[in-house]
């Protein structure tokens, strides 16, 4: 037993007024702002966060400040790159990363690349979320709410992504791809049409669980309209899986952008530059420029990793059963 | 005529591939017109079952409702969803027994109060919100207008049970229905809550359906008790006859088995043996029996009918009760 000096006393009596305090204005008004003050105290979440934020940067400004045009043959008409000879120069004071196979300045051409990464993954998630997220949203509701023809609807509706799912999505993506025609609005297409399976179990999932909830009993309890429960009761409450997935999904989707433009279903104008086309191009000149494909490469992986460190950290901050 | 007659309600959980369970067999009691009616029993005696039944909140599937529950005239059970989901919150409420996962965790308190105005008394939005900031304010809740912007974590436990009391009362229900509303509560607070119902029940005239396990509660508040077991009322008597003139075994049971004041220091509570049987309790003979120990050959001949006593009014399901009623012609059976 230690005996208590006055200086611990009140050393501990502060501790404890701390934590008394703390509750008090800490606690946020909500549990979205309860769960971003977890993600600060999260070191993964930051790393994800600040990985994503100088990508985004880097997207959204970065084109403005690249010290070459991405499209410019600069090295073919100084004489520098030569393919044919074997000749394309790596990495210099002026072209930091190099020329590409056509003399182009590869640092810019990374640059403006992230761009089109960013725009890609973004809206083809954000086309798999909306359109996943209302079947399941509808799924969810008829099998909670709607009796047994709700179960009825909910089981076709489920069929058909349960169909989605059991193809292997890369396939699913070159089918749909394939089936368009190449360019970016069909990359974006497919990429998202991949991702409307998982969204649609995920919130579906989410919903049914909820509607088992004891708010939901007590809702019924008092009246409330079943479209009105599952509008402002359950569905509120079932969005916080759909929010990690959609992150996730954002590292996802950049990965399967890049490979349908590798193999050549993305944008065919060749004067937009973008990480999977470029490495595509690069793997003739593997031996002569190693560099060309590697850059792009290491571009995709980090930018994916960033998303992934995020939502796994989103998913920890949102967990019920961790939440203290 | 009584503002609820509940009269042979049963409830029935079927499952495939496991024989049916019989939550609720034969379940009958009234509640008058601003009367207060307790439901007591042990865990799994089917009071809360009895309560989801005449809500008509049980799930479809697997469950079959038998008997009647007719409120103002109407029967309960065989209304359609609409009908009933017109008479939930505006004539009959509940309150339920924990206020934590009774509230909605992602909308202010606010806006779940105002969404039972909005729904039954057709109010626009900014006048729900001003009678809901009254309605904290009747239950208790000090500093309304904040209170209405924050999230359930963020009140005690007692305030959200004020917060469901305030929804429940919202529209001026003709009947009330607590299933335990206390027993997730600090027992100061427990004190505060029942309080606060006898004071809403005194001053709007509401019936109130008390579902509880604590006889402390029934003492408190309760002006007719209904003692269920094993799916069937046992024993039905006003508050102070049943207190101080038990009939049933498990009546009596009950009240050995809580600490009193007025009994000698270190005296053992004498528990009842055993728990309930499961399945078909009543099938043969009393389903007390095999706990009681009053138990006769003539327990288990049949399952006993409950015997009606016309002066006091009672009535208790026994054929060797603690006290027999004495022969009068105010006798009946069935």
């Amino acid at each position: 037993m230690s005996v208590l000096t006055p200086g611990r006393k009140v050393e501990k009596l502060d501790r404890l007024a701390e934590l008394a305090a703390a509750p008090a204005d800490g606690r946020g008004a909500s549990l979205w702002r309860e769960a971003a003050r977890r993600l600060r105290h999260n070191p993964s979440a930051i790393a994800g966060a600040v990985i994503l934020g100088v990508f985004v940067l880097v997207a959204a400004i970065g084109p403005f400040f690249v010290p070459y045009s991405p499209t410019d043959t600069i090295g073919v008409a100084n004489g520098e790159v030569r393919p044919a000879a074997g000749i394309i120069p790596g990495p210099s004071a002026e072209h930091w990363l190099g020329y590409d196979h056509l003399g182009r300045d590869e640092f810019s051409r990374m640059v403006v690349g992230a761009r089109q990464t960013l725009l890609v993954g973004v809206v083809a998630t954000f086309i798999g979320m909306s359109v996943g997220c209302l079947i399941g949203g509808i799924a969810g509701a008829a099998h909670g709410l709607g009796g047994p023809w709700g179960r009825r609807l909910d089981t076709v509706l489920m069929r058909i992504v349960d169909m989605m799912l059991a193809l292997p999505s890369l396939l699913l993506a070159i089918s749909i791809a394939a089936l368009l025609g190449p360019s970016l609005a069909t990359v974006m297409i497919a990429v998202g049409a991949i991702a409307v399976p998982i969204f649609a179990r995920l919130l579906r999932g989410s919903m049914i669980a909820q509607a088992n909830a004891e708010y939901v009993l007590a809702a019924t309890a008092l009246g409330v309209r079943k479209h009105r429960i599952a509008l402002s009761h359950i569905l509120p409450n079932s969005l916080a899986p759909v929010l990690v997935q959609m992150t996730l999904t954002l590292a996802t989707a950049i990965i399967e952008a890049a490979a349908l433009s590798f193999l050549g279903l993305g944008n065919p104008d060749p004067s937009t530059p973008e990480w999977g086309k470029m490495l595509a191009d690069a793997q003739r000149y593997l031996e002569i420029s190693p560099g060309l494909a590697i850059y792009p490469a290491v571009a995709i992986i980090i930018t994916a990793f960033g998303f992934t460190l995020l939502g796994e950290a989103m998913r920890e901050a949102l967990d019920p059963k961790l939440r203290t | 005529m009584a503002l609820l007659d509940v009269t042979d309600l049963s409830v029935t959980f079927v499952h495939r591939g496991a024989p049916p369970v019989h939550a609720v067999d034969g379940v009958s009691f009234t509640v008058d017109e601003g009367e207060v009616v307790g439901l007591v029993g042990e865990s799994g005696c089917g009071k809360s079952v009895t309560s989801l039944a005449i809500m008509g909140l049980l799930p479809r599937r697997g469950v079959r409702v038998g008997g009647r529950a007719v409120f103002a005239g109407r029967d309960l059970l065989t209304l359609d969803d609409d009908a009933r989901r017109d008479i939930r919150g505006r004539e009959i409420a509940m309150i339920f027994q924990d206020p934590l996962s009774s509230l909605n965790p992602v909308v202010p308190i606010g806006v779940q109060v105002a969404e039972v105005l909005v729904r039954h008394r057709k109010l626009e939005r900014a006048q729900a919100r001003r009678q809901a900031a009254e309605l904290l304010e009747r239950v208790g809740i000090p500093d309304p207008q904040r209170r209405l912007r924050e999230y359930p974590h963020q009140l005690s436990g007692g305030m959200r049970q004020r917060a469901l009391i305030a929804m429940a009362v919202a529209c001026q229900p003709r009947l009330l229905i607590a299933d335990e509303p206390t027993t997730a509560l600090d027992v100061t607070i427990q004190a505060q809550i029942l309080d606060l119902l006898k004071e809403l029940v005194r001053s709007s005239g509401t019936a109130l359906i008390m579902i509880t396990h604590d006889l402390g509660v029934v003492a408190g508040l309760c002006d007719t008790v209904n003692v269920l077991y094993a799916g069937r009322v046992v024993e039905t008597a006003a508050r102070v006859p049943l207190f101080a003139d038990p009939y049933h075994p498990y009546t009596v049971g009950l009240l050995g088995s809580i600490p009193r004041l007025d009994r000698a220091r270190g005296e053992r509570l004498t528990p009842i043996p055993g728990s309930v049987r499961d399945l078909l309790p009543w099938a043969e003979g009393c389903a007390f029996a095999p706990r009681c120990d009053r138990r006769t050959d003539a327990c288990l001949d049949g399952s006993p009918e409950l015997t009606r006593v016309v002066a006091p009014p009672r009535a208790y399901r026994c054929v060797n009760p603690v006290r027999s009623a004495p022969a009068t012609a105010g006798e009946v059976s069935g």
